[in-house]
């Protein structure tokens, strides 16, 4: 909402010394959002003054009329100006910036040479002073009204404060200058003066026009005047022109400007029809489904059931309360106006303009909430105004069709504004609040004013009480302190496993969970693997990223690419985060209503249809893992980080190693040989190794690539930890190196010497692979040192080979494992 | 082997005389300061002066051919020698130790500003950390963390929060939908919030901390997907009062004891009354200043009642604040592309904490 200090002034008595800072807090106070606050007088620098024309000689030889004029700007000497506008005659008076003054947009002027002549400064129009969109031509003041030299601003009216706030969703009546200055008053306790509050006719027996309005819970109020025979050349007053132009609104005519005009004041849009241009008697109904409309702005609209039309016999003339229709509007050359101001549905008005993208200053207002009270005192300045200046005979029959219903009588519990606010008020205190924004009070009985429609509820009431009672006065107090459970182990997981992979070099991204389509392709994954089932946005930003993610990989993937184009080399990510993933027999959700909480059953079918939603975390890795220097050669980072990713991530989330298993799986997208299954109390909870060969060049990878992903949800929850009893005897460790066939996993063998070993075996550490023909084709050498220890005594020589013994034999018998050297 | 019977000698014991002894004490003492430079030249003279063939060993074993009237002093004279030798050995032998126990010091130096960064440092996400860390401020004042699914039911994002079915931000230009109906992407982390007043009883203090999406172009402050945190405190005579003071003190506790909140009245649905909040912040870049934060009201009594607690009995506060907004104040973030793009570079600077 745009509007001008001068316009509210004339309604509310400010304090004269009111400046730009105390008007801001004011604003900002009562709930608007500032969106600037400018001092016209400062948008243009330096000498504006009023100049006569002296001399006007016309320039010849240029594409366009030029003129070269002398000016009497209150100087010793004449200014000689060169000038492209030719509205003006020697005489005349008009405005001149002059040299080392500067032009809205920071348009600087000097003295300069051009069309041959010297020019120093420039006559003004009135859109290089940025008072409106008129460039035909500069700006002639009346003959007479000035001395040349004299400061133009207050002539041309660049002498006031424009004010442009953000008006909530919830209060309509703050979109007119009647509204800002009611609440302006309240806030400084000034006078105020309803600009609304003036007499008017009411609705006559008779009335001007036939009309009817079918739909009374789309229209509640139809008024309607008739003023014949006006003047269709008048134009709007200056006056009237400035404050459209100081809000944003192009000046048309005389009938559409004064309409607008009311609309900033009162904030009641209204509507002017061409009486001539009627055929037939108007009718206010429901659009019929598929019934066409040509709006002002040119396009054939296909209207709705629910939108609100004015007809004619021939059918729909205005989309009603959101634009008008091409055949039945004012027009130049109209003399006979048949004006309009209704009062709508708010709730069919904004349908309305979301469905045909139509969002008018009179939408805006409409779905804010109207007055419904202004109909005839609107109707009645407009035509005043349009008689004073067009002429015409007004028709006395007024139309006024009545179903607004009064405002709902509020109970406010005399305690509840103290309740909530948390600050003492007492009743007379909350009836002089209420009293000031229009409310009627009367005990605990409170009648909100007409141009409150938000005003519903005893919260409402409350809202007002803490709003003008002021904010700031609150005092901070600390409620008494809960009784919080700490974090959830979920919470504590996700915490530990991001710290762990962060102390490990992994860098933590947070990707967008948006893929294309081509993601499971591109990781190829096999037709019916269940990570193709995505859900799917149906207003993707992108088209090209309408699903959502159903593994960590491919946004992870992308973000892998992204460094590595920025000139990495060596990038090792890890993300945590949720996969969507769609439930196969999703039902239609139940209809939860609002005016009680959903019963268990009805909680429990609606989440039903939500996606599993579980936290996945996975990582990745590209060039080396630990970097060639000084030291030596690097590492490159291979399958066996990956899986080392995934272990330290499930020993951070508190898994005992002895609870996780890794063994071979087949699984896109990774590598069908290099790929692990992590395993947790039997459950695959990932996997993790090096990307597909073909993985890597579809996605133009670096080789080697390496990932893991596991699903954090699927982890048990971390268990209470025993405490392991030390024993203080000496240790017995014993090396073994057993021949194996290669094809038996490291990990199956170290099972069976646990299992082999008993309970003296304290640890067992794979130090050695070998493979040589001379160990015999197809087998491969795995050397382990045995860590043995009792609790209660030092352990013998014997017993600790038969301990080892015991292993080895369990690996003879399960994988035909034999003793190297043996 | 033993002397005792041996006849006595008074040529023998000529060593053991005083003046002797003396020589061969300062012998010992010349040749151990003087020839041994190394431990190793030190112990090949410890023989020479302190071993069986050494003078004072000999001097030692002339005691027995002395008579018995002078054995003992002779033998306390002795000893005494031996006792001086010895002595001057361990003093040099000390010295030569600590000398070496230096050498090898300054032997083993090192460069130690050779850069080692064998193992690549790796980082948590600013934006993951601080919320944690304001999680963390909460979890202090007695609140839970929770959360909530992100692609979330249409009721719980929207209806149960007062926002009706006619609030333009239902629309497709402000809310991911899904080709499921009932679904949206949660365009705030308040859905949790219904979640938990549908699953537990007042008093309820939490706060959720997590990801909400809108449909807003990414660009140097706007992103699709981004990270709030919310609270929510529901009880027995919660005010406006208490909502202050919890701003307060959480701002206190993020930017120090300048820190506070300023309130502007504005319009929620889901809460009434409604505030937005700024925060004095001193440290900023550019100097203190107000920053915009924030909004924050008193529970709307239709939110309660949608979720099934009595607004004549209890009320609560609702508060929440964008946390990629508090990075770019905090941390004097510049552009949104840089907290979602991933590019290493970013964030390996904040390590382990924002």
């Amino acid at each position: 909402m745009k509007t001008s200090l001068s316009w509210l002034r004339e309604y509310v008595e400010l304090p004269a010394d009111l400046t730009a800072a105390r008007l801001d807090e004011a604003l900002t106070n009562l709930g608007m959002e500032v969106e600037s606050i400018v001092d016209q007088a400062a948008t243009v620098l330096g000498d504006l003054v009023v100049g006569r024309v002296l001399t006007i000689e016309e320039l010849t030889g240029f594409k366009k009329p030029i003129r070269f004029c002398t000016v009497d700007v209150g100087r010793e000497a004449p200014q000689e100006i060169v000038c492209g506008a030719s509205n003006f005659a020697e005489g005349d008076l008009v405005v001149v910036i002059l040299p080392g003054g500067e032009l809205p947009g920071g348009f600087k002027i000097g003295a300069r040479k051009t069309y041959g002549r010297n020019s120093h400064g420039m006559i003004c129009s009135a859109a290089e002073l940025g008072l409106s969109g008129d460039h035909s031509g500069i700006i002639v003041l009346p003959a007479g009204s000035q001395t040349p030299g004299v400061d133009a601003r207050p002539v041309v009216g660049l002498n006031d404060v424009l004010v442009d706030v953000e008006i909530t969703p919830d209060r309509g009546y703050e979109m007119s200058v009647r509204g800002i200055a009611r609440e302006l008053a309240t806030h400084f306790g000034v006078a105020y003066t309803d600009p609304a509050a003036i007499t008017f006719p009411v609705g006559t027996a008779d009335a001007p026009w036939p009309i009817t309005v079918e739909d009374t819970v789309g229209c509640d109020r139809f008024s309607v005047r008739v003023v014949r025979g006006v003047d269709p050349d008048a134009q709007s007053p200056e006056w009237m022109q400035r404050r459209l132009i100081q809000a944003g609104i192009r000046a048309i005519s005389l009938p559409v400007d004064i309409t607008n005009y009311l609309m900033l004041e009162f904030g009641q849009p209204m509507h002017v029809f061409d009486l001539q241009r009627l055929r037939g008697g108007l009718l206010v109904r429901r659009a019929h489904p598929g019934e066409k409309l040509t709006t002002l702005d040119g396009v054939a609209r296909v209207l709705d059931a629910e939108d609100m039309v004015i007809c004619d016999e021939t059918g729909p003339i205005s989309l009603a309360a959101v634009m008008g229709g091409e055949t039945s509007e004012w027009q130049p050359g109209t003399v006979d106006v048949l004006l309009e101001a209704a009062h709508w549905d708010p709730v069919m008005v904004g349908r309305t303009a979301r469905r045909h993208k139509l969002f008018s200053e009179a939408a805006k207002r409409w779905e804010r909430g109207v007055d419904p009270q202004l109909t005839l005192a609107s109707l009645e300045k407009a035509v005043a105004i349009l008689v004073e200046h067009a002429g015409g005979t007004v028709d006395e029959r007024i139309l006024d069709i009545d179903h607004v219903a009064p405002p709902a009588v509020i109970h406010l519990p005399a305690d509840l504004p103290s309740r909530i606010i948390g600050l003492p008020y007492g009743p007379d205190r909350i009836a002089e609040l209420l009293t000031a924004v229009g409310c009627t009070v009367s005990g605990s009985d409170v009648v909100p004013p007409s141009w409150r429609p938000d005003l519903l509820a005893p919260i409402d009431l409350v809202e007002e009480v803490a709003r003008l009672g002021g904010y700031n006065d609150i005092p901070s107090v600390l409620p008494p302190a809960g009784a919080s459970g700490g974090l959830t182990p979920a919470q504590r997981r996700r915490r530990s496993v991001g710290r762990a992979l962060a102390e490990n070099g992994y860098v933590e991204v947070l990707s967008y969970p948006f893929v294309t389509p081509a993601t499971a392709d591109q990781l190829g994954l096999p037709t019916g693997d269940p990570r193709r089932s995505a859900v799917r946005l149906a207003n993707p930003l992108s088209e090209e990223e309408p699903l959502l993610r159903t593994s960590l990989l491919g946004p992870l993937l992308g973000t892998l690419k992204r460094n590595l184009g920025r000139g990495q080399r060596d990038v090792a990510l890890f993300e945590a985060g949720t996969v969507f993933l769609p439930r196969l027999a999703a039902a239609a959700p139940p209809v939860l209503g609002v005016d009680r909480r959903p019963d268990a059953e009805e909680w429990a079918q609606a989440n039903a249809i939500v996606p599993d939603q579980p936290w996945h975390l996975a990582a990745v890795l590209a060039g080396d893992a630990e970097p060639s220097g000084w030291w030596g050669a690097g590492r490159t980072a291979s399958w066996a980080d990956a899986v080392e990713a995934a272990r330290i991530a499930v020993s951070a989330a508190g898994i005992p190693a002895d609870r996780v298993t890794v063994r071979a799986a087949e699984q896109a997208p990774w590598h069908p040989g290099r790929c692990a299954a992590i395993v947790v109390d039997g459950n695959v909870v990932g996997h993790a190794g090096e990307l597909h060969p073909a993985v890597v060049n579809t996605l133009e990878l670096p080789k080697r690539t390496s990932v893991m992903e596991l699903d954090l949800d699927a982890l048990p929850d971390a268990p209470v930890i025993d405490a392991p009893r030390i024993s203080t005897f000496p240790p017995a460790l014993i090396d073994v190196a057993l021949i194996l066939d290669h094809t038996v996993p490291a990990e199956e063998v170290r099972a069976a010497l646990v299992e082999g070993a008993g309970e003296l075996l304290e640890s067992v550490a794979l130090f050695d692979v070998y493979e040589s023909s001379q160990l015999g084709e197809g087998k491969r050498s795995l050397a382990y040192k045995l860590t043995f220890r009792a609790p209660d005594r030092t352990l013998t020589s014997e017993e600790t080979i038969a301990a080892r013994d015991a292993a080895v034999a369990v690996t003879a018998t399960r994988f035909g494992a034999t003793l190297r050297g043996a | 082997m033993s002397y005792r019977n041996d006849p006595y000698d008074p040529k023998q014991a000529a060593l053991l005389d005083p003046s002797s002894l003396e020589e061969l004490i300062k012998l010992a003492e010349v040749a151990f300061a003087e020839e041994a430079n190394t431990l190793d030249e030190l112990r090949a003279l410890k023989p020479v002066h302190l071993g069986d063939r050494a003078p004072v060993s000999l001097a030692r074993r002339e005691i027995g051919s002395l008579p018995p009237h002078a054995k003992s002093e002779a033998g306390k004279r002795v000893n005494a020698a031996r006792q001086t030798v010895q002595a001057a050995y361990d003093a040099r032998e000390a010295e030569l130790e600590a000398e070496l126990a230096a050498r090898i010091l300054v032997d083993e130096r090192v460069d130690v500003t050779l850069p080692w960064t064998r193992r690549p440092r790796g980082a948590r996400h600013p934006l993951t950390t601080l919320m944690e860390h304001m999680g963390d401020v909460f979890v202090g004042m007695g609140y839970d963390i929770v959360d909530g699914p992100q692609l979330e039911l249409e009721w719980a994002n929207f209806d149960a929060l007062n926002i009706g079915p006619d609030n333009p931000v239902r629309g497709a230009s402000d809310t991911f939908f899904v080709d499921l109906p009932g679904l949206v992407m949660r365009t705030h982390t308040s859905p949790g919030q219904v979640r938990t007043m549908l699953t537990r009883t007042p008093p309820i203090r939490v706060v959720s901390p997590g990801r909400a999406y809108r449909t807003d172009e990414l660009d140097a402050t706007h992103s699709p997907v981004f990270h709030q945190i919310e609270g929510l405190v529901i009880d027995e005579g919660i005010t406006m009062a208490h909502l202050r003071g919890t701003l307060d003190h959480f701002a206190k506790a993020m930017f120090g004891p300048d820190a506070r909140t300023r309130w502007r009245p504005h319009y929620f649905p889901f809460t009434e009354p409604s505030a937005e909040f700024d925060v004095w912040f001193a440290q900023h870049r550019d100097g203190p200043r107000w920053v915009e934060w924030g909004g924050c009201g008193m529970v709307n009594p239709k939110v309660l009642v949608a979720c099934g607690i009595d607004p004549a009995k209890y009320s609560g506060f609702a508060f929440g604040m964008g946390v990629e907004r508090t990075l770019m104040f905090r941390n004097g973030v510049s552009d949104m592309h840089d907290m979602v793009e991933g590019d290493v570079r970013f964030t390996t600077n904040f390590g382990m904490e924002s």
